[in-house]
C-alpha cells in the first residue's frame, strides 16, 4: 500500500506500543490480534526502531497481511490486515 | 500366479510402512518449536534468552527452556527458604545468587554496580524488567524444566524454586528428545 492509502485506511484496533521495547511491541501484537476479526486492519504504534523489521516478519510466520509503515516524529505507524 | 502377486503386495504394504514411519520421523524433527538449554546464571545471558523466548511465543512457537547448573540461581525465590541443607548446600545457596533479581553480568559486573546501572537503563529505554519477562512467560505458556541432577548438585531445593505455571523437573533425556523435534535449537 502506499503512504496516502495508508493515512485514509480505515483502522479497527490501533496497538499504542511505544512504552515497551522489543519484544514488548510484538507481545502487545499478539494480545491485540486476537480481539479483532478476519479482514480488519490493526496498527502498531512502536518507538522501537527493531519493530518495523520484527512486525513484517511477525506477519508472514502467523499469516497476516503486511501492508506498510509510517514513519512520524519519533515512532512507527506499522499496518497489518488480519488474515 | 497369484500366490506371487500376493507376496509382491505384502513386500510393497511393508515398504509403505517403513516409509510412513520415516515420514513421521522427519514430521516430528520440524516441529514449530524452540528448545534452548540454559546454563549460564549472568543476568544478561537469561535475559537474550528470556527476550528470545518472548519473542518466539509472540509468533506462536512452542517455547521450552531447559535450566540447568548456574541458571537456576534465576529461578529461586528469594522469599522461600529451604531447610535441612547439608554444610556444602547452605554454602552454595549463600554464595550464589537468590533469584532473577540479584544476578551478576557476565561484563562490567564490577561488584553489583553493573547490573544496577543496565537496570536503571532497561526502565529508562521501557524495556520489560525480568520479573514481567517471567510473567509474560508463563502467560504464553512458556515450558521451563529444571535438570533435578544440578539442581541437587548445586544443593538447590524445590522448596526455594519459584511459582511457575508451567515449571516441571526432568532429566537431560527429556531435553535431548524434545530439542530433537525442535526446529530452533539454542544453548545459553
Amino acid at each position: 500500500m502506499t503512504h496516502e492509502e495508508l493515512k485514509t485506511v480505515q483502522v479497527t484496533k490501533s496497538v499504542d506500543a511505544r512504552g515497551t521495547a522489543c519484544p514488548g511491541p510484538l507481545l502487545e501484537a499478539k494480545k491485540a490480534i486476537g480481539t479483532i476479526k478476519s479482514g480488519d486492519i490493526m496498527e502498531v504504534l512502536s518507538a522501537d526502531e527493531g519493530t518495523k523489521v520484527d512486525i513484517p516478519k511477525w506477519c508472514t510466520k502467523q499469516g497476516n497481511e503486511y501492508l506498510g509503515t509510517i514513519e512520524e516524529s519519533g515512532f512507527f505507524k506499522i499496518y497489518l490486515k488480519k488474515k | 500366479m497369484q500366490e506371487e502377486i500376493s507376496n509382491q503386495l505384502k513386500q510393497i504394504q511393508e515398504q509403505v510402512e517403513t516409509l510412513k514411519e520415516k515420514v513421521r520421523f522427519l514430521e516430528d524433527s520440524k516441529k514449530d518449536q524452540l528448545s534452548i538449554a540454559i546454563v549460564s546464571g549472568d543476568m544478561d545471558k537469561i535475559l537474550a534468552a528470556m527476550v528470545i523466548s518472548l519473542a518466539a511465543a509472540a509468533m506462536d512457537t512452542k517455547v521450552r527452556l531447559f535450566f540447568s547448573f548456574w541458571s537456576l540461581s534465576a529461578l529461586r525465590d528469594n522469599k522461600k527458604k529451604a531447610i535441612n541443607k547439608d554444610l556444602i548446600s547452605r554454602m552454595f545457596g549463600l554464595i550464589l545468587p537468590k533469584g532473577r533479581n540479584k544476578l551478576k553480568l557476565s561484563n562490567m559486573n564490577m561488584g553489583g554496580m553493573g547490573p544496577m546501572m543496565i537496570k536503571h537503563l532497561m526502565k529508562k529505554q521501557c524495556v520489560l524488567s525480568l520479573d514481567q519477562m517471567f510473567k509474560e512467560a508463563g502467560d504464553l505458556g512458556i515450558e521451563i524444566t529444571i535438570c533435578e541432577m544440578s539442581m541437587n548438585l548445586m544443593g538447590f531445593k524445590k522448596e526455594e524454586m519459584i511459582d511457575y505455571p508451567q515449571l516441571r523437573y526432568a532429566g537431560a533425556a527429556t531435553f535431548v528428545s524434545e530439542a530433537g523435534e525442535s526446529s530452533i535449537q539454542l544453548f545459553i
